[in-house]
Parts: structure tokens; C-alpha cells; sequence
């Protein structure tokens, strides 16, 4: 117990421990996002994408969901059309950047040691190891996480969220701020769900709903090769709407961040 | 658990905010935290302390403002409370909201102290 860490305050005592503001105190008003640095990093790093045309997508979803199988079917399947690029995160290995390298396209993994999560200034640094010129869209697969990589703005345009089969059809009311920030939801590994009782589709699209997103949901396994026309012609689509908004100098901000400035009076 | 990279951005806003007001350090810092934001407050509490340990805001009280969930109905403009994960309109049960408060990650007031005394009016001019 002490006096400095507020270890020694129980419910019973909190009212006592009121302190009147000391002599030369002053109060000032910051009102500032408390990411603030991350999201001017990210808002640098959405310029370097702009700047080149580049559309960039944020690949989250729980470990194990299938996000490096859905690249590396991606990646073979736009092989003639377009140049892509990868950055992987993971907490150890260089695995899934080696995944990706083997399809030829280019790929940096960054090894975030313990840390559940990317930010915007890892992404930045990855960028500096990269070769950015005359790639279309850039894939960045995030830690296997539901929780933590909601928060964190890297620079991309886009978040796409996994949900296979083999999870919960709840998910998306287990981890609101994870679903809610989702641009996409794509429903993986849906070749499994002839052997599985227990996963409703039309549910999971419920509970998204239920956090009022509108965003698209696909249903797809990409082992199988099943529904990947309606995911790749989205990219395609959302990589013309950025050439689009690139062309008269505007950008996007993931789903998350949009309504917040706007409609927040304070 | 990534709070902690939230603590050490708070501190690092802080900080700036102590030099911008030339103060000495900090003694209350205020922030906003909706349920939406995907930062846990009692878990960003016990991770500042950490991030603060040795800075000019380490024996500072850190204050949290309430922020409930609220949408605004795009169908029938109505504005109520939300659940955390059931972000429909309480007055016709539609989806279509936009949220307008309980996403917010906000430092909203920092309280400064300056123990360089200033200049009084009262003291004595060293030329009288």
C-alpha cells in the first residue's frame, strides 16, 4: 500500500481522498484522440498508398481463420491482372511471409516478438523494405487477434474481417468493436459447413448487422475454390473506386474512423 | 493487452501538452473512453503507472469520463441507448444507425502544475 499509486483507494475510502486542486494548478483542454500519433503515422502512410494508386486492405480475424490460405488463393487467382504485395504480422517465424513469397509475389513479415497487435509505425517501417512503385494492392495480414488490432489505424483503406466456419456464428456479437470496424466479412473454410451442425451463416450476418454495419458478407473457402469470383471481383471494384478517388485527390479512412468526427457534438 | 501501447501514447500526449504550457508536471489527467473504442479502462488504470513510472506525470490521478453507447436511426431519426454489441435503434429495433458517442479514445483535460514561481505582482521589483 502507498500513497503515490492509488493502490490504497477502495470504494469505502475513495471519498476521502478528495484532493482540492493544488496552488498553481491549471486545467487545460486537449480534446485529442488518444492515438493521435499513430494516426498521423497512419495518415503518412495512407499518402505513400495514394501517392502510387495503391489500394490497401487489412486482413484481421482470430488466429487460425485461414487469412494466409485466402492470400495465397488470392494471389494465384490475380497473378495476370494485377501486382500485389504482402505484410505479414506474426508474433515469431518468418512462415507466412515464405507462404507468400513461394506464389512470387513480394513479401516482408514483421516479427512482433509479444506485442498482439500492428501499428502504424511497424507498417511504416515495413514500407521502407518494400518496393512500393507499381504495386496495385497491398495485403496486410494482421496478428491473429479479435481484440487488439480494432484499435489501430495502420494507413490502409479497407479492413476485411474472417470468420470460418469452424468458429462461433456469434463472433461478431463476442468482439463488436473487431466486427464493427469490418469494411468486409468473409465466412471461411464454408466447404466444412456439410459436416458442421453448429455454424448458421445467416445468423453471423445478423449479428453484424446487429452493429449497424452494412458491409458486404461473402462466403467462401478458398482450399476449395468455392465463391472466390464474388471476392476478387469486390477487390477489383473496390481497386477501381480507389483510382477513382485517388484521381480527384481523395482517400478513405477504414470503416471504424468514418462516422466518428462527423456525428460526435463533442 | 494492448493497452499498455495506449498508456505509453497517452504519456507520450501528455508530455507534449506539459512542454506546450511550459508547466512542471502533470497532477490530473482526464480522458474520454466509449465501450466501443476496444480500450478496457481499468486495464489502461494498471498500465499506466508503468508507462508513466519516472516521468512528469507519474504521480498523476488518471480521471475517466462516462460515455454510453448512443446511435441516431437513419430510418426514423430517433436517438437512444445502445448495447455494446446489439447497435439497433431502441425506438424501431432498425440497424441502420450511425453511433454518436461510446467509440470515443479521447484525452480530454490535463491538469498542469508550474512550480516556477512567476513573476507577482506583489514581489518586490529588484530595482525599488
Amino acid at each position: 500500500m502507498c500513497d503515490t499509486c492509488g493502490c490504497n483507494l477502495t470504494p469505502g475510502n475513495k471519498h476521502l481522498a478528495f484532493k482540492p486542486v493544488a496552488r498553481g494548478a491549471t486545467a487545460v483542454s486537449v480534446l485529442k484522440g488518444l492515438l493521435a500519433k499513430n494516426d498521423d503515422q497512419a495518415a503518412h502512410n495512407r499518402e505513400h498508398f495514394d501517392r502510387r494508386g495503391i489500394l490497401a486492405i487489412n486482413l484481421m480475424s482470430s488466429p487460425g481463420s485461414g487469412k494466409t490460405a485466402l492470400l495465397e488463393a488470392t494471389l494465384t487467382a490475380l497473378k495476370n491482372e494485377f501486382t500485389c504485395a504482402v505484410i505479414e504480422g506474426d508474433l515469431e517465424t518468418e512462415n507466412d511471409a515464405e507462404r507468400i513469397r513461394a506464389k512470387g509475389v513480394q513479401a516482408h513479415q514483421i516479427v512482433t516478438g509479444t506485442a498482439c497487435h500492428l501499428d502504424a509505425h511497424l507498417v511504416h517501417d515495413a514500407l521502407h523494405h518494400m518496393t512500393l512503385d507499381g504495386v496495385d494492392i497491398l495485403f496486410i495480414e494482421n496478428v491473429g487477434n479479435l481484440v487488439c488490432p480494432a484499435s489501430f489505424d495502420l494507413g490502409q483503406h479497407l479492413n476485411v474481417t474472417l470468420l470460418s466456419v469452424t468458429e462461433g456464428d456469434d463472433k461478431p456479437a463476442k468482439y463488436p468493436v473487431m466486427f464493427r470496424a469490418a469494411d468486409a466479412m468473409l465466412l471461411t473454410k464454408t466447404d466444412l459447413l456439410a459436416v458442421l451442425d453448429d455454424f448458421d451463416p445467416d445468423k453471423a450476418e445478423a449479428h453484424l448487422r446487429n452493429l449497424a454495419n452494412p458491409a458486404p458478407v461473402m462466403r467462401l473457402s478458398a482450399r476449395k475454390d468455392l465463391g472466390m469470383d464474388a471476392w476478387l471481383a469486390w477487390l477489383r471494384e473496390e481497386l477501381a473506386t480507389q483510382r477513382a478517388r485517388v484521381a480527384i485527390g481523395q482517400s478513405r479512412r477504414p470503416a471504424i474512423q468514418a462516422d466518428g468526427q462527423k456525428y460526435h457534438r463533442t | 493487452m494492448h493497452e499498455l501501447a495506449v498508456a505509453q501514447a497517452l504519456v507520450e500526449q501528455v508530455d507534449a501538452v506539459i512542454d506546450q504550457h511550459g508547466a512542471t508536471l502533470a497532477s490530473l489527467i482526464r480522458v474520454r473512453i466509449g465501450p466501443l473504442a476496444g480500450v478496457v479502462p481499468e486495464l489502461l488504470a494498471s498500465a499506466f503507472p508503468l508507462a508513466a513510472a519516472g516521468s512528469r506525470m507519474e504521480h498523476a490521478e488518471l480521471e475517466f469520463a462516462h460515455a454510453p453507447i448512443k446511435v441516431r436511426c437513419q430510418t426514423c431519426s430517433a436517438e437512444t441507448e445502445a448495447a455494446m454489441n446489439r447497435l439497433v435503434c431502441g425506438a424501431c429495433g432498425d440497424w441502420h444507425t450511425q453511433i454518436i458517442s461510446g467509440d470515443e479514445l479521447l484525452l480530454e483535460s490535463v491538469e498542469l502544475i508550474n512550480d516556477t514561481p512567476l513573476d507577482s505582482p506583489l514581489s518586490a521589483h529588484p530595482n525599488v
